[in-house]
């Protein structure tokens, strides 16, 4: 299994520490990671992306053109990489501010109202666990407990208490993604 | 017991830099290296290992405070990104010159000038040929994974003292900036070791010890150099480092280092499932270049494609190496973009299968 991700959103949506949780779940499941960001100007505010490979073999290139998941969280990062997506892949887009559908039909395709939820959880800041919850719920190469245990490695102790409140953002991600067009 | 972490190479290189009982870091930030100095600066060493951590005034201070701590016979680390190694050549030359050891760390971005802050590979020459004044070689190492970067960094410490030469490690802001899992070696001790060549303060009945580049009788200056020619003659049979990937039935190459060997390596398997026997040679160590390896595959493959984040560089010494018996062409991309896999087979297409 290798499986290939971009991540892109604005900066501040924790884009950047979605693609690190993925990872460090991988490796507390021995896989193989590779986690390479964006570190341009665009980090001080505007777009920001992360690739995220996971691997049961050693990892080639950390930079790629194509990917089997793309998960853009505004319009820019649906323009930028809709066409990234390999044919039979998969593209997860969240609602919120999105001007246009996707127009690919040779992908699956999925949205997530994330931003909705995490107002509704009285806590935007989890709204990343609810899209890598609706991640997971579509591709599930990583068992929940491996991701918790990736949290417990990526949060400092002082956060520690917050591991139960991500879990549930990570349930009711895996609720509430939507299927919008599909292959089979 | 090996501890197993997912770190970012600027910070995994940081942490090795203080687990191999480093003495002294001393640096100037600059993106995309700044990681360096701001992990060190966060872990303060000091109170794990006594290990000084200093944010020198600028680059040429910085170098010039690891000449003075090499000269005493401490491991000292600096690291920087391409202007700021510009600005460090001086004190380099001068180290060399006294065959003193350090490690410098290059996280590449590119140029000229101040270019940009992404990823590139255009310091190889200024690398490998010297990049200060006068006839000297660094020992140059180049990693292509995060765990490379931590290994590289004790391995660097190493070299540097067997040789009392600076090493260079020639890192870029693909391998700086990106996460992997990586294995940290245990903590080691700071060395206690007394250097006959270190100025620690005159002891009595011992002789004076001198730290200098200099020489101004011409009869002395060419001894120094006679010298230093034995000392590279040494590393180039001792020190090499390569690796091969499916090289054995290969009817074409590809040489790269670093995270261009990483991404190359990709082209490389995405050739061969369209049934071009296609091998890679990744040198770890650009100075001593794997000339021997290079010669002699150059001698059973039909062309060889260097691929670099430069204008061509690393493809003279690959063409020196394989001295006219088969195609050495070059392939890159520069000014901080990163060569997708399918152009670079499009480019072994093109300039060596169809060429």
């Amino acid at each position: 299994m290798t499986e290939e991700i971009i991540i892109a959103g604005f900066g501040g949506q924790g884009v950047l520490s979605m693609g690190q949780i993925l990872c460090y779940s991988g490796v507390m499941q021995g896989q193989e990671v590779t986690w390479m960001p964006s570190y341009g100007p665009e980090m001080r505010g505007g777009t920001a992306n992360c690739t995220a490979i996971i691997s049961d073999k050693e990892i080639s290139s950390p930079v790629l053109t194509e990917y089997d998941t793309a998960i853009v969280l505004n319009q820019p990062s649906m323009d930028k990489f809709e066409d990234a997506v390999k044919p039979g892949g998969l593209l997860i887009y969240e609602e919120n501010g999105m001007t246009r559908k996707p127009k690919r039909k040779d992908i699956n395709i999925f949205s997530i109202a994330a931003y909705d939820e995490s107002v509704k959880m009285n806590n935007t800041k989890v709204f990343n666990m609810i899209v890598i919850g609706g991640f997971l719920k579509v591709k599930p190469i990583i068992e929940l407990e491996n991701v918790i245990k990736g949290l417990q490695k990526v949060l400092p102790e002082r956060y520690h208490h917050l591991i139960p409140l991500n879990e549930e953002a990570i349930h009711k991600g895996m609720d509430i993604i939507k299927k919008e067009h599909s292959l089979n | 017991m090996k501890e197993l972490r997912l770190m970012k190479g600027n910070e995994a290189l940081a942490e090795a830099a203080i687990r191999a009982g480093a003495d002294a870091y001393f640096g100037y930030p600059i993106t995309p290296q700044s990681e360096v100095i701001e992990y060190l600066m966060r872990e303060n060493p000091a109170d794990r290992t006594g290990m000084q951590v200093l944010q020198a005034e600028s680059e040429v201070a910085a170098i010039n405070m690891i000449y003075g701590a090499a000269g005493c016979g401490k491991r000292a680390i600096t690291s920087s990104s391409s202007p700021g190694i510009s600005l460090k050549m001086e004190g380099i030359s001068y180290i060399a010159g006294a065959e003193l050891p350090c490690v410098v760390v290059n996280v590449v971005r590119a140029g000229p000038g101040l270019g940009t802050i992404q990823p590139s590979q255009s310091d190889y020459f200024q690398a490998v040929k010297g990049g200060g004044h006068g006839d000297y070689k660094m020992i140059v190492l180049a990693p292509a994974t995060v765990q490379e970067s931590v290994d590289y960094v004790k391995l660097g410490f190493d070299l540097a003292f067997k040789y009392r030469n600076p090493v260079m490690i020639l890192s870029d802001g693909i391998i700086g900036q990106m996460m992997e899992k990586v294995e940290l070696f245990e903590q080691m001790p700071r060395s206690t070791e007394e250097y006959d060549w270190a100025t620690v303060g005159k002891k009595p009945g011992k002789n004076s010890v001198f730290v200098t580049s200099l020489q101004l009788q011409s009869e002395e200056q060419e001894k120094v150099n006679l010298r230093l020619q034995a000392k590279y003659r040494v590393i180039e049979k001792n020190e090499v480092r390569y690796e091969t990937y499916m090289c054995d039935d290969a009817e074409y190459l590809f040489v790269a280092f670093g995270s261009c060997a990483r991404i190359t390596r990709k082209s490389m398997e995405m050739a061969r499932e369209k049934g071009h026997k296609v091998g890679l040679i990744r040198p770890q160590t650009l100075y001593p270049f794997p000339e021997e390896v290079i010669y002699e595959m150059g001698g059973r493959v039909k062309g060889i494609l260097t691929v670099e984040m430069n204008a061509g560089q690393m493809v003279e010494d690959v063409k020196l190496a394989v001295n006219g018996q088969c195609p050495v062409k070059h392939f890159g991309r520069f000014g901080g973009m990163i060569p997708s896999p399918d152009e670079i087979l499009n480019a072994l297409e093109q300039k060596i299968i169809g060429g």
